[in-house]
């Protein structure tokens, strides 16, 4: 009775708490929409009700209500939650279903409010606050990666190229946007870098419910930008792309953002980039910030058949029903879903394999490193490889 | 087994998630029948099939896509081809069950060899022992289940009465047609063009054009007699049209968020045909008495000779006086459904106690014998099929 009364004081208040009760625990959104496999990468990596979209909206409830008290157990279940949106697109309540991402977000923001994160979140934050970047890498080196691809810093062109911290830091990552800077100087893109001015963009941040950092970092990106004259972005990173493009207007932003597979598409097609013949089969992995939060699926896979002799091939679960490779919603960073057999990185790259395709193309850093690190887990390097789509395009430059 | 709270443990003990357990174990295609493990859901076998089994399907549940084909079968569930071929039960084709001593039991053939054909005959029929009896007996590992021809095109068509009392009578003439898929009837209050009609939904599936139009020709023609006397009529489906044939169909679920708070709840009792117009009767009174939102609808089993009453009722689970209004209104509704001689279907713990207390007292002791015989410690399930 003691636990009981001192749960009931420890009730809950979130922006959305007035719909939580809604959900019906149908399951609908655990599943692509053909119910072929599951396809919230929480639920498939863990295999238990409670890490399903379903399953968290009952926890919630229970913890609005104070049957649940907050602690460690309740924050680990909430940050396995990779914000890869499939229960939004599969949610059987229209309206309703909009707000499931919205919802998660909050609770987090108020597990931080309360101080009661994983560890491995909490270090993220402190990394991110103290150096501007997760890898806790001094900032005067954020530029490095550039060196040798010819592309300066920005000094008024048209565009300015942002690859967040992955890109910058991550040796899969700096690959991905050395080929990226290259394309784009080649094909005569007027282009610049902040280097070792770029700051994290903080989408993940955002998602793990550390909303005065990320309020931080934007406004201070927002500044920068306009100080420098930044008119457009082009963003290496799928995270990026999305919250200067859905968060930051409401913050003051006034820029245009692309993501770098919509520029080469349309450099592609407009011919300012000449490819040679390049044989072999590859299959493409949607990023969850690009595919579903962003609904953009063409343009990667535009340009990836623009390269004469390479045929593109759908992995089963593809498009809006892509599974996420488990990097989303800061879990790159504090890998919250574990490495089993059923990790999505994993899962996903043996769908890759159900293909026959030799490579994985990919446009989104943090998709590339958690592909690459399943793949090698899989014992699969002699049979997989993982490029980025800028990759795949230069290297079929004539 | 997550249908209807009947994984609640009502005496404490453990609930076991099957879901894992979740491998397509064998499907026969040539003998139309498939092996599944007890957590195997309805979605992944529809996928399954799909993708390398196009010619067959199985009879695919509304339920939600994440339920298990062994708690469907062993609740007596239904399904699109419930009106063909009988309860999803009735399509099993043998089981493997762990007994409540520990013991690993096979039913039906695959207790002789290792084809999973027959559940029973030309055996006594064991599986009786398992289905219907929601886990209070053994815990099903593995089903047999028969697969059908899954045709190439699949239709509807909606009829529109407001003639309740011809209801049974347009179902006998449908069905005497023998090639309808599935039949359902539904009436609902909102939105506000379903209001004071009955819905016949009816579908039919073909190879080719000529067998669709031929069969469209037919149920037409059973149904002309209701047009000429101006007592129905078919309606215009376009813009409902494929959420009707969507299987699962997801849109049922909307019901649960008309009022909403993300829940509905139903009576099913299981009766003849020819009680539809009583039990619509009811159902409307049961709404105004207890101030609900109601929606009624039907499925025939087995060609006509009985029907699912679904006796439902939406509610918001942020308001507990409603749902302690639609708790009463359903207890009503299976008493109503009990006094008119119905089964109600896949009864929650508080109908079980009403559906024993009805039965024929020799039937009971039969109950309570296997019960006691199969788990005489009375740890499967405990509260559920209890005499007391």
């Amino acid at each position: 009775m003691e636990s009981e009364a001192s749960c009931s004081q420890n009730t809950h208040a979130i922006k959305h708490g007035d719909i939580v009760h809604r959900c019906f625990r149908c399951g609908c959104c655990k599943f692509p929409s053909d119910y072929n496999d599951f396809n919230c990468p929480s639920y498939r990596a863990f295999g238990w009700d409670t890490y399903a979209p379903g399953g968290r909206m009952w926890l919630i409830r229970g913890w609005m209500e104070g049957e649940i008290e907050t602690n460690q157990r309740f924050a680990e279940i909430m940050y396995a939650c990779a914000v890869c949106d499939n229960c939004k697109n599969q949610c059987v309540f229209p309206r309703f279903r909009d707000a499931l991402p919205d919802i998660f977000e909050e609770v987090k923001a108020e597990l931080v409010e309360e101080g009661v994160v994983p560890p491995p979140v909490r270090d993220y934050f402190k990394a991110v606050a103290t150096n501007g970047n997760p890898y806790k890498l001094p900032q005067a080196t954020r530029g490095d990666w550039a060196k040798g691809t010819g592309i300066e810093k920005f000094s008024g062109p048209e565009y300015l190229f942002y690859v967040g911290s992955v890109g910058a830091f991550d040796e899969v990552g700096m690959k991905m946007a050395r080929s990226v800077a290259r394309l784009l100087l080649k094909a005569g893109v007027s282009v610049g870098i902040l280097a070792d001015e770029e700051t994290c963009d903080g989408n993940d941040g955002k998602a793990m419910g550390q909303t005065g950092l990320f309020q931080q970092l934007a406004l201070d990106n927002i500044g920068k930008f306009r100080q420098k004259g930044v008119k457009k972005v082009i963003t290496l990173d799928p995270h990026a792309y999305n919250t200067f493009k859905n968060d930051y207007p409401a913050l003051g932003a006034d820029f245009q953002v692309f993501h770098h597979t919509e520029i080469l598409a349309e450099l592609l097609r407009g011919k300012k980039l000449a490819l040679c013949e390049r044989s072999g089969k590859v299959t493409y992995h949607d990023p969850c910030y690009l595919g579903r939060h962003n609904g953009i699926y063409a343009p990667p896979r535009e340009a990836l058949k623009a390269v004469p002799g390479l045929l593109l091939t759908e992995m089963r679960q593809s498009g809006v029903n892509a599974f996420c490779c488990g990097g989303g919603g800061g879990n790159f960073f504090t890998d919250m879903l574990a490495a089993g057999e059923d990790s999505p990185g994993r899962v996903r790259v043996r769908q890759a394999l159900e293909t026959g395709a030799a490579v994985i193309a990919v446009a989104c850093p943090n998709c590339a490193k958690m592909l690459a690190d399943a793949v090698k887990t899989e014992g699969l390097e002699e049979r997989l490889a993982v490029q980025g789509v800028a990759e795949i395009i230069e290297q079929a430059l004539s | 087994m997550s249908l209807t709270g009947l994984v609640i443990p009502l005496k404490g003990g453990i609930v076991m998630d099957m879901k894992r357990m979740n491998k397509i174990v064998e499907v026969n295609p040539m003998a139309r029948w498939a092996v599944v493990e007890g957590g195997t859901s309805q979605g992944m076998l529809k996928a399954y099939l799909q993708k390398n089994h196009p010619g067959l399907r199985h009879s695919l549940p509304d339920a939600p896509a994440a339920t298990t084909i062994a708690a469907n079968v062993s609740l007596h569930g239904q399904g699109r081809l419930t009106q063909q071929y009988g309860f999803n039960s009735d399509m099993v084709t043998g089981l493997e069950v762990v007994l409540p001593t520990g013991e690993i039991c096979r039913i039906g053939s695959p207790s002789i060899g290792p084809h999973w054909f027959s559940r029973g005959p030309a055996l006594p029929d064991l599986s009786g022992l398992f289905l219907g009896w929601l886990g209070t007996t053994g815990i099903i590992t593995r089903v047999g289940l028969m697969l059908y021809p899954n045709k190439k095109i699949r239709d509807v068509e909606l009829f529109v009465t407001d003639r309740v009392e011809l209801i049974p009578e347009m179902l006998f003439r449908l069905t005497h047609l023998e090639m309808l898929e599935d039949i359902n009837v539904w009436f609902q209050p909102k939105p506000l063009m379903f209001q004071d009609n009955f819905h016949i939904t009816i579908y039919f599936t073909g190879d080719d054009d000529e067998e669709i139009e031929f069969k469209r020709k037919k149920l037409w023609g059973v149904m002309q007699p209701y047009i000429d006397s101006r007592d129905g009529g078919f309606m215009s489906i376009q813009y409902i049209r494929e959420g009707l044939l969507e299987m699962p169909q997801r849109s049922i679920a909307d019901f649960a968020d008309v009022p909403k708070g993300g829940g509905f709840e139903y009576s099913g009792p299981i009766v003849p045909i020819d009680h539809f117009p009583r039990y619509a009767a009811k159902l409307v009174e049961l709404a105004a008495k207890y101030r609900l939102l109601y929606a009624g609808a039907a499925r025939l089993i087995s060609g006509g000779h009985s029907m699912m009453f679904a006796v439902s009722f939406a509610f918001n689970r942020d308001d507990r006086d409603l749902m302690a209004r639609v708790k009463e209104a359903l207890e009503e509704a299976t008493e109503f459904a009990l006094e008119q001689g119905g089964i109600p279907w896949k009864p929650n713990f508080i109908e079980q106690k009403m559906i024993l207390k009805k039965m024929d007292p020799s039937t009971r002791r039969i109950f309570a014998m296997i019960k006691k015989n199969l788990d005489p410690r009375g740890i499967m399930n405990p509260g559920n099929w209890e005499v007391e």
